[in-house]
């Protein structure tokens, strides 16, 4: 019988994983940021997954502080991301990066 | 090229898969040092205490990724909203904000404070404060013209710049950047997330807000 919380921390693994493909596959800069927030998520599960291995006692703080930075660096490198597509919007009227650079 | 792509990540993803079962089932990790220094770090619960206290540099450095994350979408100019035309709110989201803002405001304040003791602390205070202000913004509040110049940019910086005064305070008493005395880090805890709180909150506002308000004024 496979322990939870090797569960939960495979479930991170593959999030990753999947965050990781679409990343790549999708050329919509949307897509690209979403993609890399799943990526965030995965190793975020796997951080908190792993810190409950402490039989009995509470579950260590570490990799949950290190959790809770790593949320907040998330959302402020969203937020620029979007910043930035919405800027590269303005300039090449799509949101997506192009082959050649605009003339 | 696309099955390739796949086999390549369904491999990466059966290589992590194999590390972390290849760990230990069952692992104190470091919560062995937390729970033995936790009388002198000034709070009770163990995750402000290795936040605040002993691993203070990342927090006080994630302050200013925040900040950084902010001057660069403020430097991208006001292009980005020039698309979003504000429009008006509507009578249920009108009244949701003036009903939900002050709740939000003392859920913030009420987490701040617990988070010395139970699970919260500055950055959940900071994001409820911050959820209050694109409530307001989605509502189509502007923050008043006469604070957006210096008063905006005060509070903004007032966590990190607290944080490190504080932190440098101490190195005249021979202790080392970032080292709280025992039995003063309660109190000096206390006030760096109290300011924190409240720069994060705005900061995080700021950032739904996109450009610099002060330039969206000209």
């Amino acid at each position: 019988m496979i322990n939870t919380i090797f569960l939960y921390a495979l479930a991170g693994v593959g999030l990753f994983s999947l965050g990781l493909y679409a990343l790549i596959v999708h050329a919509h800069l949307l897509r690209k940021i979403l993609a890399i927030n799943i990526m965030g998520s995965g190793v975020f599960l796997v951080l908190v997954s792993l810190a409950d291995r402490t039989q009995g006692i509470a579950p260590d703080p570490v990799p949950h502080a290190m959790v809770i930075t790593g949320i907040v660096v998330a959302v402020s490198a969203t937020a620029l991301a979007l910043t930035l597509m919405l800027r590269v919007r303005s300039e090449t009227g799509q949101a997506e990066l192009l082959e050649e650079p605009p003339k | 090229m696309r099955l390739l792509l796949m086999a390549l990540i369904i491999a990466m993803a059966a290589g992590l898969a194999y590390a972390i079962l290849s760990l230990p089932a069952e692992s104190a990790g470091l919560s062995v040092y937390t729970t033995e220094n936790i009388a002198i770090s000034g709070v009770t619960n163990p995750v402000t205490a290795v936040l605040l206290n002993y691993r203070a540099y990342d927090t006080f450095l994630e302050l200013g990724v925040l900040l950084l994350a902010l001057l660069g979408v403020w430097s991208l100019g006001s292009t980005a909203t020039a698309s979003q035309r504000p429009s008006a709110p509507g009578p249920v989201l009108d009244n949701l904000a003036r009903v939900l803002v002050p709740i939000l405001i003392v859920v913030a304040g009420y987490l701040f404070w617990a988070g010395a003791y139970i699970p919260g602390g500055a950055f959940q205070a900071g994001a409820v404060l911050g959820a209050a202000g694109v409530l307001l913004i989605l509502a189509g509040w502007r923050i008043n013209h006469r604070l957006v110049g210096l008063p905006l940019r005060i509070s903004l910086v007032l966590g990190l710049v607290v944080f490190a005064v504080v932190g440098t305070l101490f190195m005249l008493t021979d202790r080392q950047f970032l080292e709280f005395p025992p039995q003063y880090a309660g109190v000096l805890i206390l006030l760096i997330e109290g300011l924190a709180t409240l720069s994060i909150g705005i900061a995080l506002a700021a950032l739904f807000l996109g450009a610099d308000p002060e330039e969206d004024d000209n």
